[in-house]
């Protein structure tokens, strides 16, 4: 059923409204009944409304006078409107869930009746329909925010608003017309549900997707403000300000949301990784790192008016990447076990990409000579040329991914055959660009803006150098063996210029904390605290980069792992590294959602039992389909990684697959240390207590260290 | 050989210890070079059930495709098939796809260099970027102040980082 024929149906279930209201069970019984039509109603006005707020706010650009504001608040408001539609939308679809109404085709796929509560939530994003639906409300929550917050610019707002209307009209239509939620289900209303996808019976699952959508959605409002600020000639740089903090809220979005999916692979899908280079996954850091370059590169044209140009194409490419990862999981035409079936809905985004693309090459062409750099570039060893190359290696790095992802699609098209470009492509390709990234890091905060002299470059880079140096024969003494292949290499070399990084970062911390501390008297480390406090922005980003080599020692411990696999039966021994796991028992349970089975291992380590272990299989019942959960001892050092991989079909014994990943744990503590700094970023200066200068210097302008 | 066996340099029992100790040796490192070939050209591989994961690392039990395919594995690295016959005794039954990065030729050499061709086009673009920009002159200031720069630019920033909190 359409949205369009369901109208007729809704003046009946408004006059059944009327009938059962004062009876709860009766409320109920009507929302199950008409759930399907109310959804669609939501969805078609909010439609309605958007392409008003679109076409009213263009109007309301036009002209000057009273008419035209007024004409533009009801555009505005016709904005925040939608979100309510769309949430409205929502809720029913999650309440249908919760009613198990089998009637709606998507409930009938994505739940069943004993799913439990926690994952009827995540049936809104399980699936094709609804997670574009999901995608829909953070884009209307997102305009709703942008819009209530217009008085901070009015026309730059205004512009803004516009653009989200027309993105929100493309996500509208989809909901409408090509992947609708609300379609009903066909002949009579089935018993019970297909199931929710068993991968998706996690608790990060519940926490994961929207996370990761906040971030994929959340780079449409700075491209509204790119886009906006180009095509009205916006005077001035408050915009890139505004831009900037939306990209970082979103940026830190997309990070969690790419950590949680990783640490979800970790868990439930149990090969031991963490990170495939599937290009569902790629599809989501490609925008990161573009919204990465980004937030480096918008810090030349803050403090130096220039890269414009390089700003406006970093801020349209982001958008265009997720919307392009967005296209890859919904289209099917790429392998991926993320991916929704392969469907037509891929045309829709490729149209819808082609006209985004349009209408920014067109507004570029327009308008370029407003984005003319204020100054000139001075020196190749400055902060400026650091940024500049920063930005070189993550777009290299992102068209790495991009061609990686996409490269079976051209090689059909060009040769006529398929070929797979699996991980140790990327691993080839990527690792080199992202240990120059790493040295770069390491360097850029040590060069000062405008220009660097060698001298102090040597000055300030020597200590941090030796300290790495230190890590690196460290690293020797411990038996590590970079020559003994490409992956001992790259790990041994990302520990090393990772301790470089974090020696630098503690050097200027430890530099600015002593001037600190010479002025005001107090210990270093307070001084060190004041010095973050006075200067959110470059400190936060400090730490960010600190996670982020945290991070890369996290991957670099992958060149060590090792792992046993074994049929073991009650008593069964099996070693690996200093562990032993004794099989003790194994069980079953019947559970209403699904039945699984688990072993008990003991774990010995010097022959002393350390902990016990239950690596666990799961057969959901409703979508007939397996699932592992995998049972990890975890420590800084090391994970013990243990999978119950199921019963071996010709003798009948359980199989376990035991693994050591060594510094797994890091990855995470890199991440949080990365959305702490972030967060820290965000937050603003306090003021710095005056100082005198002891003598009178001529005042001539020089870049600040940020 | 049996000759060279039965001749007195052969005959003292520490010549046969030592024999016995090379033929161990032997066995055990063919053995570890079966296992490091395996584990290496399992790597090479992808497992065709649609699960997109390397051959070794597919992890479902009773995969009709994994197990089958490891064992064609086992016994070509046991027949002691080369590398290269290995790979494409797989491609002959399984397809190209079950190759698991293309291979260095032909068309696919795009994706192995295109990388590091943009890396490098991109350093020059950007070293020519700066070198152009320094060849701008330098805007004029108010006041008619004069920018500094080298060494007095260095003085500068030292004497406002000891002199100022910041």
């Amino acid at each position: 059923m359409t949205p369009l024929t369901q109208f007729g149906g809704l003046a009946a279930a408004l006059l059944m409204f009327q009938e059962a209201q004062g009876s709860g069970g009766v409320w109920a019984a009507f929302f199950e009944a008409h759930a399907a039509q109310l959804g669609s109603y939501f969805l078609l006005v909010a439609l309605m409304l958007a392409l008003y707020s679109f076409l009213a706010g263009v109007l309301a650009l036009f002209g000057r006078d009273s008419l035209s504001e007024r004409i533009g608040e009801t555009a505005r408001r016709a904005g925040i409107a939608i979100f309510f539609l769309v949430i409205l939308a929502g809720i029913t679809l999650v309440t249908a869930a919760f009613q198990d109404n089998f009637s709606i085709a998507y409930i009938f796929h994505h739940s069943n009746r004993d799913l439990p509560v926690a994952y009827k939530f995540a049936v809104l994003w399980s699936g094709q329909e609804g997670s574009l639906l999901f995608w829909t409300l953070l884009l209307s929550t997102y305009g709703l925010v942008l819009r209530l917050r217009h008085k901070t610019d009015t026309r730059l707002f205004a512009h803004a608003s516009v653009i989200i209307a027309a993105v929100q009209i493309f996500f509208l239509l989809l909901v409408n017309f090509a992947a609708h939620p609300f379609a009903v289900t066909e002949g009579g209303i089935p018993a019970d549900g297909s199931g929710l996808n068993p991968l998706l019976q996690y608790p990060e699952m519940v926490i994961h997707p929207p996370m990761l959508y906040l971030g994929y959605v959340g780079f449409t409002v700075p491209f509204a403000f790119g886009l906006g600020a180009l095509i009205m000639r916006y005077p001035g740089e408050k915009w890139i300000h505004i831009t900037r903090r939306w990209t970082m809220v979103t940026w830190a979005f997309l990070t969690i949301g790419i950590f949680l999916g990783s640490h979800w692979a970790y868990n439930v899908l149990g090969w031991g990784g963490y990170w495939a280079w599937d290009p569902v996954e790629n599809a989501s850091f490609m925008p990161w790192l573009t919204g990465n370059a980004f937030l480096h590169s918008v810090m030349m044209q803050e403090k130096r008016g220039m890269l414009k140009i390089w700003n406006v194409w970093l801020v349209f490419s982001t958008f265009l990447l997720s919307i392009l990862g967005t296209f890859l999981t919904r289209s099917g035409i790429v392998s991926s076990v993320h991916a929704f079936a392969q469907s037509s809905i891929g045309t829709w985004f490729l149209i819808f990409l082609g006209l985004t693309l349009g209408t920014c090459i067109f507004a570029f062409v327009k308008n370029r000579d407003h984005l003319r750099s204020e100054h000139r570039l001075e020196a190749l060893v400055s902060r400026e040329s650091s940024f500049l190359f920063n930005n070189l290696l993550l777009l290299v790095l992102c068209f790495t991914i991009v061609l990686g992802t996409f490269f079976p699609v051209l090689h059909e098209w060009i040769v006529g055959s398929k070929v797979t470009v699996g991980p140790e492509f990327y691993n080839k390709e990527a690792f080199p660009i992202a240990l120059l990234l790493l040295l770069l890091t390491a360097l850029g905060p040590l060069l000062a803006w405008r220009m660097t002299s060698v001298d102090s470059l040597k000055r300030n880079f020597l200590w941090p150098a030796l300290g790495a140096l230190a890590i690196f024969i460290g690293l020797l003494i411990f038996g590590v063996r970079p020559w003994q292949d490409a992956t001992h290499f790259y790990s041994t070399m990302a520990i090393t210029l990772a301790s470089l990084v974090i020696f630098t970062i503690a050097s200027e911390f430890i530099r600015g904390g002593r001037v600190i501390s010479r002025h005001s008297g107090q210990n270093l480390l307070l001084s060190i605290a004041q010095l973050g406090r006075r200067n959110t922005r470059r400190y936060g980003g400090y730490i960010v980069h600190i996670g982020v080599v945290i991070v890369f020692i996290g991957i670099a411990g992958s060149a060590f792992n090792r792992n046993v696999e074994k049929e073991m039966g009650y008593g069964d021994k099996v070693q690996l590294g200093n562990y032993e796991l004794v099989c003790r028992s194994y069980t079953q349970e019947d559970k209403p959602n699904y039945a699984s089975e688990w072993a008990i291992l003991e774990v010995f380590q010097n022959g002393k039992q350390i902990d016990t272990l239950y690596p666990e299989r799961r057969f959901y019942k409703a979508s007939q389909q397996t699932s592992t959960m995998v049972a990890n001892r975890s420590s800084l050092k090391e994970d013990l990684y243990v999978v119950y991989e199921g019963l071996n079909q010709d003798s009948g014994r359980p199989i376990i697959k035991v693994y050591i990943n060594p510094l797994v744990n890091w990855l995470w503590i890199g991440v949080i240390t990365m959305i702490l700094g972030t967060v820290m970023a965000m937050l603003p200066n306090t003021l710095p207590s005056p100082a005198t200068a002891a003598t009178r210097v001529q005042t001539v302008p020089v870049g600040a260290g940020d | 050989m049996w000759t060279m066996l039965k001749s007195s340099q052969f005959r003292s029992p520490w010549r046969f210890a030592q024999m016995a100790v090379v033929m161990l040796a032997t066995t055990l490192f063919m053995g570890v070079g079966d296992e490091a070939r395996f584990r290496k050209l399992g790597h090479q591989l992808m497992c065709v059930c649609g699960c997109n994961q390397i051959l070794l690392e597919c992890n479902h039990v009773g995969c009709s495709y994994s197990d089958r395919m490891r064992g064609e594995l086992v016994e070509a690295t046991d027949r002691g098939d080369n590398d290269d016959l290995t790979l494409q005794s797989f491609v002959q039954k399984y397809g190209p796809t079950v190759i698991a990065v293309p291979s260095v030729t032909g068309f696919n050499i795009v994706a192995w260099i295109m990388p590091f061709m943009v890396l490098l086009a991109g350093t020059g673009l950007a070293v020519y970027v700066v070198h152009t920009w320094r060849g701008r002159p330098i805007p004029a200031l108010p006041g008619g102040i004069r920018p500094a720069t080298g060494t007095d630019l260095d003085k500068f920033r030292e004497q406002a980082r000891s002199e100022t909190d910041l």
